[in-house]
């Protein structure tokens, strides 16, 4: 019995075989060319090109098969691209290059490019298409070497995914009916595979050094909220996994109402990405959406989307929380989320660099174009929309912010306070707008100097580090100042958490004692998180939260938190 | 050479689903077809079996296009084929 150990992102435990999802292909090498000759009366060139078209052949069928199985979009996803391996297009330019003297891996993978640049350069949905087209492209270069494809492999019984890492674009294809825990051997505790992991609801381990050595098939136990992997399971496992299943559909769902033990209310909202998830959000009696992502409208497009499609966009989201709170933040491009039309790419330090609200300056205009078309889209809606700006370092940006809000109409301007200066000055940023969330991913990666990407540095990546904690002290305690500076008799203005930590049922514990006002999170993080502040009072929460922040270290805050919550392992949390 | 008009009746345009079902239905005959813009030159006409040059060609809900072909049985060939553009796959 062997045990792999990493950073526990998403509660459960399971037993089931591990299916590896290959690594990357690397290109062929540069201007590799056809082999001497060919066996037969035929020519290297005929021998590629047929090699070749049997490979694409092998692609298409493979996905054919794969959409057949499938339903809805991912169907027709999955029909589209089987139709891409053998199209004319690309198949006619890699035998062009064949017949010029490269090799068949090498022609696919240079046809492939030159497809991929030309969607591109045609924007929108076509340049998103590009994806697919490298995809297959991966595929049928792993059909030439004989060696399986880097996609999410098929299956027909559930399994545990094991991968270095995942993508974005890899989650298109992950079916959670047959994947029933995420493990990657790198990526840190806020990376996408988190977050795919909490909005999917699935056990989920990351930065687990070692696990790519698992065998296929091999039987294995996961415990998501432990961090742990352990080969050979044995009856405890199995027991363990069996009583996990039981407490999770004991845990239902959410009644609409977040609450302390002695009725406080501390509302409880979602984090969404577009109208599907709102949807959802509100299926599952989310208070609000304390987070709308607004990139889903911009991403993969080429150039700024317009009006009429932003104000439809927003309006989808708004439309699904009539009468609640809908938090919407601009648009946060750049780092990790480059915009070709917004943002420069040769940045040294992209995360340091010309992102979110700065964007401003370089490319004025923008931002004023997404207020009016959030004005439009709320004045068509009953929802109660709230306008926050991410990265604000100073009050001057907060007050610059909130100028274009009033030109745009929009009422009730905010603040994401993710770079520390503005968690330690957040009493003068209160003054220029009127509340603040707490981005909890990005303010520990650089409060702790440490890349939200990066496996090596996913301990200093944790928002149980002390400083974090401080850091959101510090922000409730400027509001309470702004409140006491501005002598109306209005308490503080609200500051919410809106990043992965408010996730965590015994860090909502903490932030709730620290004085945050609501928490925002995946909605299906939602009924547990309800379920252990039901578990405190407001004294309870304030005590566990002041002991976390004077804690010397992550591991002992997060040690002696769970240690005064014994619903956390009642719950199997 | 046999030729027909059509006119792109899916609400989307000649993309995604429609221009797949397109292309397949192209790719399935035996015979060459292209598809152009009405009033493009004829040489400069793309193949109707490609699904990626389809998608490229961007054809809107409304615009005509006209498909090209050659060779024993274009003409049903042709006829299928406008079928296909002339149905509102969204619907």
């Amino acid at each position: 019995m062997q045990s792999y150990v990493g950073v526990g992102v998403t509660p459960g435990r399971v037993v089931g075989p591990v299916r590896i999802m290959p690594p990357a292909l690397s290109a062929p090498p540069a201007g590799e060319s056809l082999p001497e000759s060919a066996e037969g009366g035929t020519t290297a060139a005929e021998a590629a090109a047929a090699e070749l078209k049997s490979a694409a052949a092998q692609v298409k069928a493979e996905l054919l098969d794969r959409a057949g199985r499938a339903t809805g979009d991912g169907k027709d996803v999955l029909s589209a691209t089987a139709l891409m391996a053998t199209d004319p297009m690309l198949i006619k330019a890699a035998v062009k290059l064949i017949n010029a003297g490269s090799s068949a891996q090498r022609a696919i993978w240079d046809a492939g490019n030159d497809v991929a640049a030309m969607l591109i350069s045609l924007g929108g949905y076509m340049a998103e298409r590009s994806h697919d087209v490298l995809d297959v492209r991966s595929r049928i270069v792993a059909a030439l070497r004989g060696v399986p494809a880097p996609v999410i492999p098929d299956s027909d019984e559930p399994f545990i995914l094991v991968a270095e890492d995942l993508a974005p674009a890899d989650t298109a294809t992950l079916d959670p009916a047959k994947v029933i825990a995420l493990v990657t051997a790198g990526g840190g505790p806020q990376s996408h595979t988190a977050i795919i992991a909490r909005n999917l609801g699935l056990p989920a381990v990351v930065a687990a050094r070692g696990v790519m050595e698992l065998a296929e098939h091999e039987l294995v136990y996961v415990d998501g909220a432990q961090g742990r992997i352990t080969t050979e399971p044995g009856d405890a496992e199995l027991a363990a996994a069996a009583k996990w299943r039981m407490q999770s559909s004991q845990l239902g769902t959410f009644d609409g109402v977040g609450q302390l033990a002695d009725g406080t209310r501390l509302d409880l909202l979602a984090n969404v990405g577009g109208a599907k998830d709102a949807v959802a959000a509100a299926a599952a009696n989310a208070q609000g959406v304390g987070l709308l992502r607004t990139e889903f409208c911009f991403l993969g497009h080429d150039t700024e989307p317009g009006h009429d499609e932003q104000v439809a966009a927003y309006k989808g989201v708004f439309d699904a929380f009539g009468g609640k709170k809908v938090v919407v933040r601009t648009l946060d491009a750049g780092a990790d989320k480059p915009l070709p039309f917004l943002t420069d790419s040769t940045e040294p330090n992209p995360a340091l660099g010309v992102r979110g609200y700065r964007t401003d300056t370089t490319s004025p205009g923008v931002l004023a174009r997404q207020l009016a078309a959030i004005a439009d889209a709320a004045a068509q809606s009953s929802a109660r929309v709230w306008v926050m700006a991410p990265m604000i370092s100073t009050a001057a940006e907060a007050a610059g912010f909130a100028a274009l809000c009033t030109a745009a109409g929009l009422s009730t301007p905010g603040v994401m306070v993710e770079v520390p200066s503005a968690a330690l000055t957040s009493r003068h940023l209160l003054e220029q707008v009127e509340f603040a969330s707490l981005g909890t991913n990005d303010l520990t990666q650089y409060a702790m100097a440490a890349d939200r990407q990066l496996g090596p540095l996913a301990t200093l990546n944790d928002p149980w580090q002390p400083a974090v904690l401080a850091l959101v002290q510090a922000t409730v305690d400027g509001a309470a100042a702004q409140a006491r500076a501005a002598g109306n008799g209005a308490g503080p203005k609200p500051v919410g958490v809106c990043g992965e930590a408010a996730a965590d049922p015994a860090l909502a514990v903490v932030l709730a004692g620290l004085g945050v006002t609501s928490l925002s999170m995946s909605a299906r993080a939602i009924p547990a998180v309800s379920a252990v502040l039901r578990s405190v009072t407001p004294a309870q929460a304030r005590e566990v939260a002041q002991r976390a922040v004077a804690a010397a270290s992550a591991s002992e805050a997060r040690a002696l938190v769970r240690a005064e919550l014994p619903i956390l392992a009642e719950l199997g949390l | 050479m046999s030729e027909r008009t059509a006119i792109i009746a899916s609400r989307v345009g000649l993309h995604a689903r429609p221009a797949a079902i397109f292309a397949e239905a192209a790719g399935d005959l035996d015979i060459e077809v292209t598809i152009a813009r009405l009033g493009e030159p004829a040489e400069d006409a793309l193949d109707a079996a490609s699904m990626l040059s389809i998608m490229g060609l961007g054809a809107e809900h409304g615009e005509v296009v006209v498909l090209r072909a050659q060779g024993p049985g274009s003409e049903e060939a042709l006829e299928a084929l406008v079928r296909i553009l002339e149905t509102d796959h969204d619907a």
